[in-house]
């Protein structure tokens, strides 16, 4: 028997300072998340500099937490991950300094994980059937990517969005209808209220890469529709807007991925990140799913928003593939998946 | 007593460590290269270099700021990191008390000026204060003007006011040298080399004081003096006043 292998993970790329303690890969001791959203509400959106404020401020505690929910101390931990990008340079400096200076004092092996790399290992954590290869979505609000996820650490990115990424596109479009910020959650709630073939938006296809997306067309569609309602004084059902927005998207993700599934032969599909929590979505991916007899994987939203859980399954596997990293790690804010 | 000292809070980075009366080695950097890549690096090669064990630390003194915002953030976290891991409490020490306290012993003022950008400088005046303690004349650090950001001319207009010599030092002087010169009527010079920035040793030094004198806090409660609320905040503030 092989002894357990402890990962602390850390992660601070965007606005949740967060640490756990994961192990062997698909164990989670602990997940601490000190989410700033309410924070950033106030200014429509995430403000670099005072996300970089909070998470230095709340990184020890956050670390410490980790640790005392998983019952361990640092004696007990094997490697200590952290994402060092992409992200916020400001934000991931923060988690990237606190994680080689532990790391510096104990001698305990660094790891810098990549934090696309974490959301796909986030669906290891629920599923212990799940291992490559498969297909994986990535969709938040900074990322959307269609990944060939070959073996554990091994990525090909076979599509992303030309534009904006599709949380993107969700906190634009709920902006535009009043809704506020984060948009996702907020659209997925109302849509549930509307019909999702009230409004014919369109489909962007993007010429040359099958797999990539666009959605600024969408958007910017969704917004001349709501200017055009205004201009001749008809009045907007918010509920028909986001529904039909929703669909739209679900729709390009959808056809998108099971094209992509298909035609690499693969029997298993996964989808991460913040958009992956969204319910319409997850439902539209596992009927098709069901219907072209694929597996479909998908985090618990806990696990699908930004946390450290995620790096410490990903963590686990760069470290049984040797991985380590230096004190000299720094943060890589436009990181590609796949490249160190 | 033993102290690590660690500032990057400008371009400088540096580490130290000081031992009672014995600064033990010291790495200080002043080039282009990121702070995120070079201090945990430096403290390695130091560690190495004097056979640190770090459990024989008794605190860890951190440049507070103000300074870069990135710049002290690296180092609130690498100290912050460092305190987590070898339960050691921390010690905060003004970035411009350290900076003044390299000058020891001068009779003039005292007065380190950051660049803060927009006709600005983090700036603060400080001299030494002498005491009488059996027959020693004991040399204190004494703030004269707390730490904060102001415009260049205001500064040396309470300089003049105050119709005393002043030592400038920081990297402030290369940006408004030409400021000072013209507008400056007291007496003034410029620190040299190896006294002019911020320095660890220095940082170091100050903090085996202040932790002398029990002014030490956990790590995780340590966040940097910026002086400055963030743009966003600031913007948010100006429409709140102007509607």
């Amino acid at each position: 028997m092989k002894e357990d292998v402890l990962i602390l993970a850390i992660e601070s790329s965007c606005d949740e300072t967060a640490a756990s303690v994961v192990k062997n890969g698909r164990e989670v001791l602990s997940n601490v998340i000190y989410s700033q959203i309410a924070l950033h509400t106030l200014y429509g959106g995430v403000v670099p500099e005072i996300a970089s404020r909070k998470h230095i401020e709340k990184i020890n505690q956050v670390i410490e937490q980790a640790l005392a929910d998983a019952n361990v101390t640092l004696k007990d931990i094997t490697a200590i991950a952290v994402t060092y990008g992409p992200g916020l340079v400001g934000a991931l400096l923060v988690g990237v300094s606190a994680a080689k200076a532990i790391s510096f004092a104990t001698g305990i092996p660094l790891i810098g994980v990549h934090h696309i790399e974490g959301h796909i290992s986030a669906n290891y954590i629920e599923n212990k059937e799940l291992e490559p290869p498969f297909v994986c979505l990535v969709a938040s609000g900074g990322h959307s990517h269609l990944v060939v996820v070959k073996d554990y650490g091994e990525y090909g990115i076979i599509g992303r969005t030309r534009d904006d990424a599709a949380g993107e596109a969700f906190d634009k479009v709920a902006r535009a209808i009043d809704l506020g910020y984060p948009g996702g959650p907020k659209i997925d709630k109302l849509a549930k209220e509307g019909n999702p073939n009230a409004i014919e938006f369109p489909r962007a296809k993007v010429g040359d890469n099958e797999y990539d997306f666009s959605f600024s067309g969408l958007k910017s569609a969704v917004l001349n529709y709501l200017n055009g309602c205004q201009m001749k004084g008809i009045p907007v059902n918010r509920a028909d807007v986001a529904a039909s927005f929703q669909k739209a998207v679900i729709d390009v993700l959808v056809e998108h991925s099971i094209h992509a599934v298909k035609a690499y032969g693969f029997k298993q599909f996964a989808i991460a990140g913040g958009v992956a929590s969204n319910s319409s979505l997850r439902g539209a991916f596992e009927e098709r799913c069901k219907k072209e007899g694929i597996a479909f994987y998908h985090p618990s939203p806990i696990f699908c928003t930004d946390n450290a859980a995620m790096i410490g399954a990903a963590g686990y596997y760069e470290y049984l593939r040797g991985v380590r990293s230096g004190y000299d790690l720094n943060a890589v804010p436009n990181l590609k998946l796949g490249e160190r | 007593m033993k102290i690590l000292g660690i500032d990057s809070s400008g371009l400088v980075a540096g580490v130290a460590v000081v031992e009672d009366d014995i600064l033990l080695g010291e790495y200080t950097t002043n080039y282009k290269k990121t702070h995120s890549q070079t201090l945990l690096p430096m403290l390695d090669e130091l560690k190495k270099m004097i056979e640190l064990d770090l459990d024989s630390i008794d605190a860890i003194a951190i440049s507070k700021g103000p300074g870069s915002f990135t710049g002290l953030r690296i180092g609130a976290a690498t100290a912050k990191g460092l305190g987590l891991a070898l339960k050691k409490p921390l010690v905060e020490v003004p970035t411009l008390a350290g900076m003044a306290y390299q000058l020891f012993a001068c009779d003039s003022l005292i007065c380190p000026i950051m660049d803060a950008r927009r006709n600005q400088v983090y700036t603060g005046i400080y001299r030494f204060e002498t005491k009488d303690c059996q027959g020693e004349a004991k040399r204190s650090l004494s703030e004269t003007k707390e730490q904060c950001a102001i415009d260049i001319r205001e500064l040396i207009d309470e300089l003049n006011g105050m119709g005393q010599s002043v030592v400038f030092l920081g990297d402030g002087v290369a940006v408004y040298e030409k400021t000072i010169r013209e507008f400056c009527k007291v007496p003034y010079t410029f620190a040299p080399a190896g006294m002019n920035y911020q320095r660890a040793a220095s940082v170091a030094t100050l903090g085996a004081i202040y932790f002398a004198e029990g002014k030490s806090i956990d790590a995780a409660l340590h966040q940097p003096e910026y002086l400055r609320k963030s743009q966003a905040e600031r913007e948010k503030e100006e429409r709140a006043t102007e509607s």
